[in-house]
């Protein structure tokens, strides 16, 4: 009798470890098989249709030709710097020849003027999208408190956000750089004419999601809460501190996400269109060459900028559940 | 006072200027300064003629002048002219005839020179392959059954006349409306009988389709294949390497290149503003120094630089295409048909034949078919063509740099035109398609040789 329980005991005991293995293993085959399963079935589908796609520029890239391209645009990088530093060197031997010769002369020394690489452009894509969402998110938020706060200047405002929300941000960019073009100008200007362009045309599309769900949070504040503060009579701005900000949070980090979402699109977009450096421009330059590897460094390109954007959403993710009170709202 | 401040800044100079001016008649190349702007951005689009551009850079050439040059692909003509106009480029590789138009107010009016003339020839008229199978029979042929070249229009014309039979239209690209493409295309097709359609500005009709038996319009140079692919043009008039893309992509056939249109005519230019001239005389002179040493590199030793200069152009910042089809016609060959490979020597000249040099009459050819076809729209006389032409063309900076260069002994002077004796007007050519001489003195009288063209008095 004794034995026969614990027997079972046992058995239980053994039935849960192979339980709890089991789930985890389902668990872990969940989160690493299954995405493994659909980028490898995905690959496989990619590399058999690319064989059958023949294009005037030979075949479409397949996976392989892409990772080959992946490792000729970084040791073309490579010898770029390599390149620039012997640039340098020229430069500070020609400076010292010239002071040599005229000891009033002012050395100067100038940024290597070769090309830029695949790597430069994405760094430039990356300062310049950063760049036009924190302008954007700059006058998007307060105005979006405003227009939650105040029916009235939300009434006000709504019809032109609304009529601007939907432009692409090709139509602003003929606009924009005509408009930079003429009022800024400088002899020795800290910015560069054709990023000021694209940043402040990526502002101009990224504006409209962050000032509506930031109005809309506002607006939609749980009358407790606000009631407790008409009790506590708490002045505009610590109103705004203590309850409109905490209580809105979600929301405009779901704005501000989405936004980020179009700044990076609308980048591209404005890179490629106005030719000012980045991944658009060299997306372009590359279809203008037409050469045989064209199509696989676009495709390289094409890789790229969806990492960075599902890169950038995590990011905005992450810094929504950092500040968010109610972690329920910050799903992916 | 502070002396030493005070000689330094007032005396010193002076004794710089006498030691000049003391020196002036002994070296020339002394009087030459160190260049006012240091720091220069120029733009070329991506066609094989830039080469001088690349190559002065990537030999140093710029900078053993002091000069610090970023080099950038524009999307297509008019962004760079305006980029040169609006300052954002400093200079670029420019169309032969735009600084011309832009001098007389076609397009954007703005006062654009040229010290330095970039190329001879290098563009060719390019057909698609079902325009090719219905042209070919026209074509008289060799005892091996090729093609015998200069392929004439009059092979086109009952192509075009079968399609308009049945109602369609036929349509070919060139690139720019003030480019030597579309001269040499309407030349080529009203050579041939063809009428390839007037412009009258002064209506407002800038599309160049009056009276049209061929319709032409504007196509970026690299977009010229995937167009034509795509069926919106039977053919195109375009630069290297954009015909031999559509020979390796098996998308259509070259038929004439424009060495067979007019043997050696002048092609690329390359461009300042006169303002950015007259601010920074010696970076004007040194940069005109470094491109001249460029086209000599080129063509040195019967073209033995030219593949290395070809693996420089196929870098995806210069033209970017395939080395071999850049080669096609770099290397001294040129490929018609599939397989037709053909010895043209001269088709892309940098250096040879005074290349470089900014010659009148080559200005007042371009102003002689911007009258022909109408861009122009009244009467001038010659003197306003030849007036024009020196406003624009400026052999007295070439010469500067050029003297300049045999002083230093980087090039000696017999590979230059002697400059005691030249009148910037070459002698009567011959070399045409259709064997009309022209003589660049008399522009008037030539317009009168021509039968398809706007005749003096004519206006539309």
């Amino acid at each position: 009798m004794r034995a026969t329980t614990v027997n079972i005991a046992s058995k239980t005991i053994a039935e849960q470890v192979v339980n709890t293995v089991k789930s985890s293993v389902i668990k872990v085959s969940d989160i690493l098989m299954l995405p493994a399963i659909g980028i490898s079935l995905f690959l496989f589908l990619w590399s058999i249709t690319a064989q059958n796609i023949h294009t005037s520029l030979g075949e479409f890239p397949g996976p392989r030709a892409v990772i080959t391209q992946f490792s000729a645009l970084y040791e073309e990088h490579q010898v770029t710097r390599e390149k620039a530093a012997a640039f340098y060197e020229r430069q500070e031997k020609r400076n010292q020849a010239k002071l040599a010769k005229d000891p009033e002369y002012t050395p100067k020394i100038r940024a290597y003027t070769g090309k830029e690489t695949f790597i430069d452009q994405i760094v430039t894509s990356l300062i310049t999208v950063t760049c036009g969402f924190l302008v954007a998110a700059f006058l998007a938020i307060p105005m979006g408190i405003a227009m939650g706060l105040n029916r009235r200047f939300n009434l006000a405002i709504n019809p032109i956000v609304q009529v601007f929300k939907p432009v692409s941000p090709l139509a602003w960019l003929p606009l924009v750089t005509m408009v930079v073009s003429a009022l800024y100008v400088s002899d020795d200007p800290l910015v560069s004419k054709s990023f000021l362009t694209s940043m402040l045309t990526v502002t101009l599309c990224s504006l409209w999601p962050m000032l509506i769900n930031t109005s809309m949070g506002v607006s939609a504040i749980s009358s407790d809460l606000i009631n407790v503060s008409k009790v506590l009579r708490l002045g505009t701005f610590t109103h705004i501190r203590k309850i409109v900000l905490p209580a809105s949070v979600p929301m405009i980090f779901t704005g501000m996400r989405l936004s980020f979402g179009v700044a990076w699109m609308v980048l591209i977009a404005a890179e490629m269109l106005a030719q000012n450096p980045g991944l658009g421009k060299f997306v372009w330059d590359e279809f203008q060459n037409g050469s045989s590897d064209s199509l696989a460094r676009i495709m390289a390109a094409v890789v790229v900028i969806g990492l960075i954007g599902f890169l950038l959403d995590r990011i905005m993710l992450f810094l929504q559940r950092q500040v968010s009170w109610d972690k329920s709202t910050a799903n992916a | 006072m502070n002396w030493k401040k005070f000689i330094s800044t007032t005396i010193k100079p002076f004794l710089f200027f006498s030691v000049v001016l003391s020196t002036t008649q002994i070296l020339h190349a002394e009087t030459l300064g160190e260049p006012e702007k240091e720091e220069l951005k120029f733009g070329f689009i991506k066609l094989t003629d830039m080469a001088p551009i690349a190559i002065a850079y990537e030999n140093g050439y710029f900078e053993d002048e002091g000069l610090y040059v970023t080099i950038q692909a524009q999307a297509n003509w008019k962004v760079l002219l305006n980029g040169v106009i609006d300052g954002t480029l400093d200079g670029a590789h420019m169309l032969a005839g735009q600084p011309i138009a832009a001098t007389m107010g076609y397009g954007t009016k703005a006062d654009i020179i040229t010290p330095f003339s970039m190329d001879l020839n290098g563009n060719a008229i390019t057909v698609s392959n079902s325009t090719w199978q219905k042209m070919r029979p026209n074509i008289p042929k060799m005892a091996d059954g090729r093609p015998v070249h200069p392929i004439k229009a009059d092979a086109l014309k009952p192509v075009v006349e079968q399609l308009k039979a049945e109602g369609k239209p036929f349509k070919m690209g060139m690139v720019f409306p003030v480019s030597t493409h579309n001269y040499e295309l309407r030349y080529w097709l009203a050579a041939g009988g063809i009428h390839p359609g007037f412009y009258a500005p002064h209506k407002g009709d800038t599309s160049g389709q009056i009276d049209a038996q061929a319709l032409l319009s504007v196509t970026p140079p690299p977009q010229m294949p995937s167009t034509m692919e795509a069926g919106t043009i039977h053919g195109y008039c375009v630069g290297e390497p954009w015909n031999q893309q559509a020979v390796f992509k098996n998308i259509g056939v070259p038929v004439v290149t424009d060495y067979e249109i007019w043997k050696d005519n002048p092609e690329k230019v390359f461009g300042i503003t006169a303002e950015f001239a007259k601010k920074y005389p010696n970076t004007t002179i040194r940069l005109t120094r470094a491109l001249i040493r460029a086209a000599k590199w080129l063509d040195e030793k019967n073209n033995a630089n030219r593949p290395a200069a070809v693996k420089i152009l196929s870098q995806s910042n210069y033209v970017g295409a395939d080395y071999e089809v850049i080669a096609n016609s770099m290397t001294g060959t040129f490929e018609y048909e599939k397989g037709d490979k053909r010895e043209v020597p001269d088709f892309n000249v940098f250096f040879r034949y005074n290349a470089t040099y900014p010659y009148y009459s080559d200005a007042i050819w371009y102003l002689t078919q911007m009258r022909r076809w109408g861009q122009i729209s009244s009467d001038k006389s010659d003197q306003w063509y030849k007036e024009l032409a020196r406003k624009v063309y400026r052999p007295d900076i070439y010469r500067k740099a050029a003297e300049s260069l045999i002083a230093d002994k980087v090039i000696s002077a017999n590979e230059f035109p002697n400059f005691a004796t030249e009148t910037g007007f070459k002698p009567p050519q011959k070399h045409f398609i259709d064997d009309i001489v022209y003589d660049g003195k008399q522009p008037n009288a030539y317009l009168e040789k021509f039968s398809i063209g706007l005749k003096q008095g004519q206006k539309l």
